[in-house]
């Protein structure tokens, strides 16, 4: 008897031993913490390049996370990508002339969409549009350029 | 199924010559499908006992006690250090970016997905599905099961179905474990002892970390381990020739084919789901 309580003892330490470590990992290490839905609203914009964007991006507004980006696809009409993004509900009296621009987190860093508050008093809400946004930067197409401008000059 | 593997047991008249390296070959592979089909029936026959084992609950814990908590000083040791060196590693290479924060990411990720099933899986199969062997074998070898069978106790549900549940139950717990300890290895390292940002450390590692591609599908992977590991160990167990030669054969059998499969499950899975 003695035994089996000093077995019990020992699987039961073991056991919340594993179930500590999984709390860490959930709490510490992985983001699931930001991982329960928060209440949020969708919004879409139309770029006409998306270069390097994925689906999970932060969407920001002054360096401040407020969003991700939830699809990226074609338009069927435009052929320009939409890509679509859940916004905060606490951020939600953006004004509807905001814009969207595709940025990138330093040299080499990912990309992630940067939004720049507009004046209108109407706000954005589910189901909205960007009307102003700027595609990202594609390296080829600025070296094209600048190839571009150095031939002209050296006309 | 016993007349089947007396059958294969039996010893086989040897032809030389060609004809010889034929029947040879034969022989071997009617003999690796009769073990498949032995392997597959063994499991038929034990699924149906599995939830006994948790009717009888003493004796699960007794095994949990037996394959988890005797492996735990090995399991965080190897943790603890495997943790270590990913990071000294990871900082030397790193280091050359200016990107030293990105260790702790970079060590997490890589004991979440890969290294902390797998080793965990490898040193489980090595510390206790090969002690599961030798102890079915040794039970076969010296007839307590055949006692029990003839107490009317059946043995699938007193000894096979509380082995293999304990199995499917510590694996994933050590697993956790293995990478928890890793992780406090990699911070200890990284912060203590290098010099990375503690701050920038934390933060890297939870934006990169996923928990739902990243931790559920580790945990999945070391549940199909352990899943793996107990059936193999239990049946070499179970078909071990009941000599002391037999055992020890079907105690490597146990470690080698359980390490193979670890590895080659791994890659699919890996496949599957990254």
């Amino acid at each position: 008897m003695q035994r089996q309580l000093k077995i019990e003892i020992w699987v039961g330490a073991f056991v919340l031993m594993s179930i500590a470590a999984l709390l860490m990992i959930a709490l510490q290490v992985s983001n699931f913490s930001s991982w329960k839905e928060k209440p949020s609203y969708q919004v879409s914009a139309l770029f006409d390049n998306v270069g390097g964007l994925k689906v999970r991006a932060p969407v920001k507004m002054s360096g401040v996370v407020v969003g991700r980006v939830t699809s990226i696809g074609v338009d069927p009409q435009s052929f320009k990508a939409r890509v679509t993004m859940k916004i905060d509900r606490t951020y939600n009296e953006l004004s509807i002339d905001s814009s969207a621009s595709i940025l990138t987190a330093g040299l080499l860093g990912d990309q992630y969409i940067g939004i720049e508050i507009g004046g209108d008093e109407e706000y954005l809400a589910e189901g909205s549009e960007f009307e102003l946004t700027q595609s990202a930067l594609v390296l080829e197409d600025l070296i094209g350029q600048m190839l571009v401008k150095f031939s002209d000059s050296g006309e | 199924m016993g007349l089947l593997i007396k059958t294969m047991q039996k010893r086989s008249i040897k032809l030389n010559g060609l004809i010889g390296l034929l029947q040879k070959t034969g022989h071997n592979s009617l003999q690796i499908l009769a073990s498949v089909g032995r392997g597959a029936m063994f499991i038929m026959s034990l699924l149906p006992a599995l939830p006994y084992s948790f009717w009888r609950f003493d004796l699960l814990v007794k095994q949990i006690y037996v394959a988890g908590v005797l492996s735990l000083p090995i399991i965080l040791t190897a943790g603890l250090f495997v943790g270590m060196v990913m990071s000294l590693q990871g900082y030397n290479v790193l280091v050359d970016y200016n990107s030293e924060e990105a260790v702790g990411s970079m060590t997490a990720l890589s004991l979440l997905r890969e290294l902390g099933p797998v080793i965990s899986a490898l040193l489980f199969a090595g510390r206790a599905g090969s002690a599961l062997t030798a102890e079915i074998g040794l039970m076969r070898s010296t007839e307590q099961i055949s006692a029990l069978e003839m107490m009317a106790i059946d043995p699938l549900k007193h000894i096979y179905a509380p082995r293999f549940s304990a199995g499917l139950i510590t694996l994933p717990l050590l697993t956790l474990l293995f990478i928890a300890l890793g992780i406090i290895g990699g911070y200890m390292v990284a912060v203590g002892w290098l010099g990375v940002d503690e701050g920038a450390f934390w933060s890297q590692m939870n934006s990169h970390v996923d928990w739902r591609e990243d931790v559920v599908n580790g945990i999945i992977k070391s549940v199909a381990f352990a899943i793996l590991i107990s059936m193999i160990a239990l049946f070499q167990g179970f078909n071990a020739i009941p000599t002391s030669e037999g055992v020890s054969n079907a105690t490597t059998k146990t470690v080698v084919h359980s390490s193979l499969g670890v590895l080659g499950l791994d890659f699919v899975l890996t496949a599957v789901m990254f």
